[in-house]
């Protein structure tokens, strides 16, 4: 079963892209064939669909939100959490398999305390496991943010942890340092 | 029919056409050297960003006047990224370099491009003939394959329109329109093409039902909606070659007589979708695509669909729910699309790569498609070859082509002087084949029959320390898991499969497993309406069929052959050759298991460790200490000491 996260409070921010929407939705129509369109739209702004956007994409094209939720949970591409500032994805695909993609996609479960599909409390990492991210011959690889990791090994896991943390902790205290000279 | 379509003339594609060649001409000759980068995701996840921006920044220092052309995927994987540079001037032919860093961009900038030395260690090949340099054609990962569908991609670039047409491409247009729509529809018929999907139904058959249906309005759907995790030709091609398959929508479209066309392609491919919804945008605005196409009073319009993710949804009737807005899930056939597909209009859904081939069919004729392949494939197959191989990567090969010469010339054979264990063709829906098929020609049928199955074109190939029960769970759990949940076989049926091979590979299974494992298979075929429930259980039944002996060592004696399944390997470490004070394992465990003994060697604490196999990789060569032994009860127990070395200090 997906984690629904209908507990979850949206943030100011996410509350203020959500009203965003609203004009949009009006001129993508009222077409049973736009949900899924619509869904992507709001994922492509939100990075997830929270239980809000359900129900208004529920209104809006005027049938029930568990309808909404049937369709969403269906489709591997929605996601119903907030996903980390640093999305750890794991190449599970055949040959990621076959060179020990699991260890490693345990080994990031291990390390963050999270399982897969889930996402850090304090929204730093969440862990997903995609089927192929189109570079065979490096298996295993984790995409960690943007960047591809090739040949990964359960011990390089730690350090890309390690990394992502000590870089978010220089951009704060970047950040603190900006404000505080401002 | 004569190939030549030149004589066609066509006032305004020969304006396109002229406008397209003097591009290509400035280019070529422009002074300075050519720089082609490879840009498709694969190159981008292997570093063709960086290794683009260190060319660009090192040309900038060095005062070079060069051209950097991105172009598509080559289908090299092992090479990416990949850059091929022409450089006139020195003298040399253009050179293919492999795996290309930033690093050794700058290095080639420099040596190469400033100073005129091509680092020959760095070399491929050639990509012409000469007598310096060995001609990549002289190889046999190239000169081997047949390029058909992929002739284009890697050399064109995929965002330019006018690349595409200065290599011939859309000239088959101008001649289409001067044919009817039955002579399009008899020159597929007779070239035998089969659909590219996996199921291998004839195209021009497919065509011709889908024209004979007295409606209004008709549908093309080009199927990209790839699922299978160990292929991505789909998306390669639509990454690197969009418009040939747009080429290929067309001549569809008018063969039927449909005026709207949808590229269902996956979110999870946004190069893809950005590249296709960009090359959409240039046909229209050169009117290839749209109103009244080259004055032939035809009208197209082609849009993209982004399918949300569901390996069901590769299945037409699945497929054409998911674009109306609802779950993809199949209906029963008939009626077929082609009588009432998506919104009940007639449609023909035909996947990227039978698309893609259309455009050199009515170039070259079907006489010269039938020369390729074999009687009943005529044409080219695509695999994307991955696992235990030299050169991984996407190969087009004509039909008929033994499984031998695919892996062990084209590909290089496996790696590490190991030994061929099997191969796994088709993905969810194929099969494993053992050695003994090495030798069967690659066609629809010669598959069909082994067990396995054209499906995606995913290959794995395995070595001996491969375990194909394990191989079976995998896929198992990639079917259970994308299982629609409309058909009560496959939905529980195959959640009952995995069940009984995780317990298999746990080293919990016992002999009536084994006999439920076919007959429940044998069900859920029986008892399944679409190609996902009906395939599901092939990966089970060919292992169990070929492989017999990996099966009853998991059962009977609880060892894994090929030491894959975790539960029933163990490691340990060699205490004979463990060398004292040497941490190189200790430091490399990720649960802390490795512990110090009393004589200051190295033990395993099998209650902690997660046999992630990193002390192996970490012990150094010249003591090779650490063992992998299956059933774990071969390890001998080293007891750890009651202080470990932290405490003592």
């Amino acid at each position: 079963m997906k984690d629904l996260g209908m507990n979850l409070a949206l943030s100011a921010e996410e509350k203020s892209l959500l009203e965003l929407i609203t004009p949009e939705l009006v001129k993508i129509g009222k077409d049973r064939s736009k949900l899924i369109p619509i869904l992507q739209l709001i994922q492509e702004k939100l990075a997830y669909l929270p239980g809000e956007a359900i129900h208004m994409v529920a209104d809006h094209l005027s049938i029930s939100p568990s309808e909404v939720y049937g369709v969403a949970t269906f489709y591997n591409q929605f996601r119903f959490n907030p996903p980390g500032r640093n999305p750890v994805k794991v190449c599970l695909g055949t040959a990621c398999h076959v060179k020990g993609g699991d260890i490693i996609l345990e080994n990031f479960e291990r390390k963050l305390d999270i399982k897969e599909g889930q996402t850090t409390p304090d929204r730093e990492f969440s862990i997903e496991r995609v089927a192929c991210v189109g570079c065979c011959a490096l298996a295993p690889v984790t995409v960690v943010g943007q960047t591809v990791h090739g040949h990964m090994q359960p011990s390089k896991v730690e350090g890309l942890v390690l990394r992502a943390r000590i870089e978010r902790e220089k951009q704060q205290r970047e950040k603190q340092k900006n404000e505080s000279s401002e | 029919m004569s190939p030549a379509n030149k004589e066609h003339a066509n006032p305004r594609f020969d304006e396109i056409r002229e406008k397209a060649e003097t591009r290509k001409r400035a280019f070529k000759e422009a002074p300075g050297p050519k720089i082609h980068i490879g840009m498709a995701t694969c190159g981008i996840a292997s570093g063709a960003l960086e290794t683009k921006d260190a060319f660009e920044q090192m040309l900038a220092q060095l005062g070079i006047d060069a051209q950097i052309h991105t172009v598509g995927c080559i289908g090299h994987c092992y090479a990416e990224p990949f850059v091929i540079i022409d450089h006139p001037e020195s003298g040399f032919p253009p050179i293919f370099y492999p795996e290309v860093t930033p690093g050794k961009a700058n290095m080639l900038t420099k040596l190469f491009l400033a100073e005129g030395d091509p680092r020959f260690e760095h070399i491929l090949g050639a990509t012409e003939k000469n007598e310096m340099i060995p001609w990549v054609m002289e190889f046999a990962r190239f000169s081997q394959e047949k390029r058909v569908v992929m002739e284009k991609c890697g050399h064109i670039d995929p965002e330019d329109i006018y690349d595409y047409i200065a290599a011939d491409g859309y000239s088959t247009l101008a001649g289409m329109f001067q044919r009817t729509p039955q002579e399009i529809i008899r020159e597929i018929k007779n070239s035998g093409l089969r659909g590219r999907g996996g199921a291998g139904f004839p195209t021009g058959p497919k065509w011709e039902l889908a024209a004979n249906e007295a409606r209004d309005t008709k549908l093309v759907i080009c199927n990209a909606d790839e699922g299978d995790p160990g292929a991505y030709m789909d998306r390669t091609i639509l990454e690197s070659n969009p418009h040939q398959v747009l080429e290929g929508i067309i001549a569809c479209a008018y063969a039927i007589g449909a005026h709207k066309a949808v590229v269902y392609v996956r979110a999870e491919y946004p190069l893809a979708v950005r590249i296709i919804t960009g090359a959409i945008q240039q046909a229209k605005q050169l009117g290839l695509v749209g109103k009244d196409i080259l004055g032939s009073s035809f009208d197209l319009d082609i849009e993209v669909f982004q399918g949300s993710g569901a390996f069901v949804c590769g299945e037409e009737t699945a497929l054409i729910r998911s674009i109306e807005g609802f779950r993809g899930m199949p209906r029963h056939r008939p009626p077929y699309p082609v009588q009432s597909g998506l919104w009940g209009k007639p449609t023909v859904i035909n996947n990227v790569k039978t698309l893609a081939s259309i455009a050199p069919i009515l170039k070259n004729g079907a006489a010269w498609y039938r020369k390729i392949g074999t009687e009943n494939s005529p044409g080219t197959a695509i695999f994307s070859v991955v696992g235990d191989v030299v050169h991984p990567g996407l190969i087009e090969i004509p039909m008929g082509v033994t499984l031998r010469t695919l892996i062990f010339d084209i590909c290089g054979g496996i790696p590490k002087k190991k030994k061929f264990k099997a191969v796994q063709i088709g993905g969810p829906s194929g099969g494993c084949l053992p050695e003994d098929f090495l030798d069967t020609p690659i066609d629809f049928d010669s598959l069909t029959q082994a067990g396995a199955m054209m499906g995606s074109g995913g290959m794995v190939v395995m070595d001996e320390d491969t375990c194909t029960v394990d191989i079976s769970r995998y896929f198992l759990d990639f079917t259970q898991k994308e299982s629609c949940g409309e058909c009560t076989f496959c939905r529980i049926g195959t959640f009952h499969l995995l069940t009984i091979l995780e317990r298999i590979t746990e080293g919990e299974g016992n002999e009536a497993d084994l006999k439920t494992l076919e007959q429940l298979s044998e069900d859920i075929k029986n008892g399944s309406l679409c190609g996902l429930g009906k395939t599901a259980p092939n990966p089970v039944l060919t292992s169990l069929r070929y492989f017999k002996d990996d099966y009853d060592a998991h059962v009977e004696e609880k060892r894994c052959p090929g030491m894959m399944c975790r539960p029933l390997v163990a490691y340990y470490i060699d205490l004979e050759k463990c060398a004292r004070g040497c941490d190189a394992c200790v430091g490399c465990c990720p649960v802390e298991a490795v512990f110090t003994t009393s004589n200051r060697k190295k033990g395993i604490d099998q209650s902690l460790c997660v046999k992630c196999g990193e002390c192996m990789v970490a012990c150094p060569p010249e003591y090779d200490a650490v063992r992998k032994v299956s059933p774990p009860q071969l390890a001998p127990i080293v007891e750890r000491p009651q202080q470990t070395v932290k405490e003592h200090k």
